[in-house]
């Protein structure tokens, strides 16, 4: 069970960086109120982060990625359940990389 | 109307419970990467138990180095946590009934699930905030079994790179983009993010600059659409 300091700075300024964007955001928003463009750019921003996030990932990736991609989403739009759909398409990738 | 109550608390709880199986997977993930990047089971129990953001730590273990990386670990998750900003405004017809240790210590537990778990109670009529420390404690409960039991199998098992298990942190962001998408307004800005981040990307730039590069080009075009939007139609009620 080791802890490396190192390792226990960046845990810490996760953890601040991390408390700071949900209290802080809550104070920052009460106490004044933002222009028009920054409070619809923060509502814009959660889909764009996880696309942002995806959109390298899946452009490295190859065919059995983009075909597990869609399958994932397809059966997250049908079900919306996440765990049925992480695995859907783990199982596509499993699958394809069995049959290539 | 209970402001803070055991009874808030307890539905909040209830709540996290009911959505278990859609939580674990992420979990289990995050174990099974912490693993693999040469964190002990000790640290990873440390960064899940006090950063309780999966995403980020997601986005932070993919630029994982020895030694830490602490600067960018600390940038990453102000950027990709950035989004519960808004979730706090969202929720401040609740939370401005409560002040004091019970505001920011609730807070701390915002998480995305508990979030939109208590947007629900709130269109239900109800605002009792130990609703979101219920939830987010429920929740918490899981995430660190999970990590504890994908920290496990990650040692257990030596996972080549390239495996399957790898492709669920894509996977799991990707179906939880599918509740997030609002309708058609959201495809220029996700485009563009998308684009925006391939590029910087492409540029040899490494994370989190190409989630930053993305992530602000789309909102940047998304409110840039909303402010045309409104000009072009009589202004709504700011309440909507």
């Amino acid at each position: 069970m080791s802890l490396r300091w190192d390792v226990l700075l960046a845990i810490l300024g996760m953890a601040l960086a991390t408390y700071l964007c949900r209290a802080g955001g809550y104070a920052v928003l009460r106490a004044t109120r933002p222009p028009r463009f920054v409070q619809a750019m923060l509502n814009h921003l959660p889909g764009c982060i996880f696309v942002a996030f995806l959109a390298p990932a899946l452009a490295r990736g190859g065919p059995d990625t983009w075909v597990a991609a869609l399958v994932t989403l397809a059966v997250q739009v049908v079900f919306r359940k996440l765990a049925l759909a992480i695995l859907s398409g783990v199982g596509t990738v499993w699958a394809l990389q069995a049959l290539g | 109307m209970e402001t803070f109550s055991r009874a808030g608390w307890m539905r909040g709880l209830r709540a996290a419970l009911a959505i278990t199986l859609g939580l674990s997977p992420f979990g289990l993930v995050i174990g099974v990467i912490s693993a693999s990047k040469g964190l002990s089971l000790a640290e990873t129990l440390v960064m899940s138990g006090l950063t309780f953001a999966g995403s980020a730590q997601l986005v932070v273990l993919q630029l994982w180095a020895d030694p830490a990386p602490i600067l960018a670990a600390t940038l990453a998750c102000l950027v990709v946590n950035l989004r519960m900003a808004p979730m706090g405004a969202a929720l401040a017809p609740a939370l401005d009934r409560i002040r004091g240790w019970r505001l920011w210590f609730t807070l701390a537990w915002l998480v995305d699930n508990g979030f939109a778990l208590f947007v629900a109670e709130m269109r239900a009529g109800r605002r009792d905030v130990a609703f979101v420390l219920g939830a987010g404690m429920g929740m918490w409960v899981n995430w660190m079994t999970m990590v504890t039991i994908g920290h496990s199998l990650g040692a257990a098992v030596e996972l080549r790179p390239g495996h399957p298990i790898f492709f669920a942190a894509v996977a799991t962001m990707l179906a939880i983009l599918v509740p997030i998408w609002r309708g058609r307004g959201d495809m220029a800005p996700w485009v563009a993010s998308g684009l925006a981040a391939v590029a910087a990307s492409g540029l040899g730039l490494g994370a989190p600059w190409p989630v930053l590069a993305g992530a602000f080009t789309g909102a940047g075009l998304g409110a840039w659409q909303d402010m045309r939007r409104e000009a072009a139609a009589p202004p709504r009620d700011a309440g909507a």
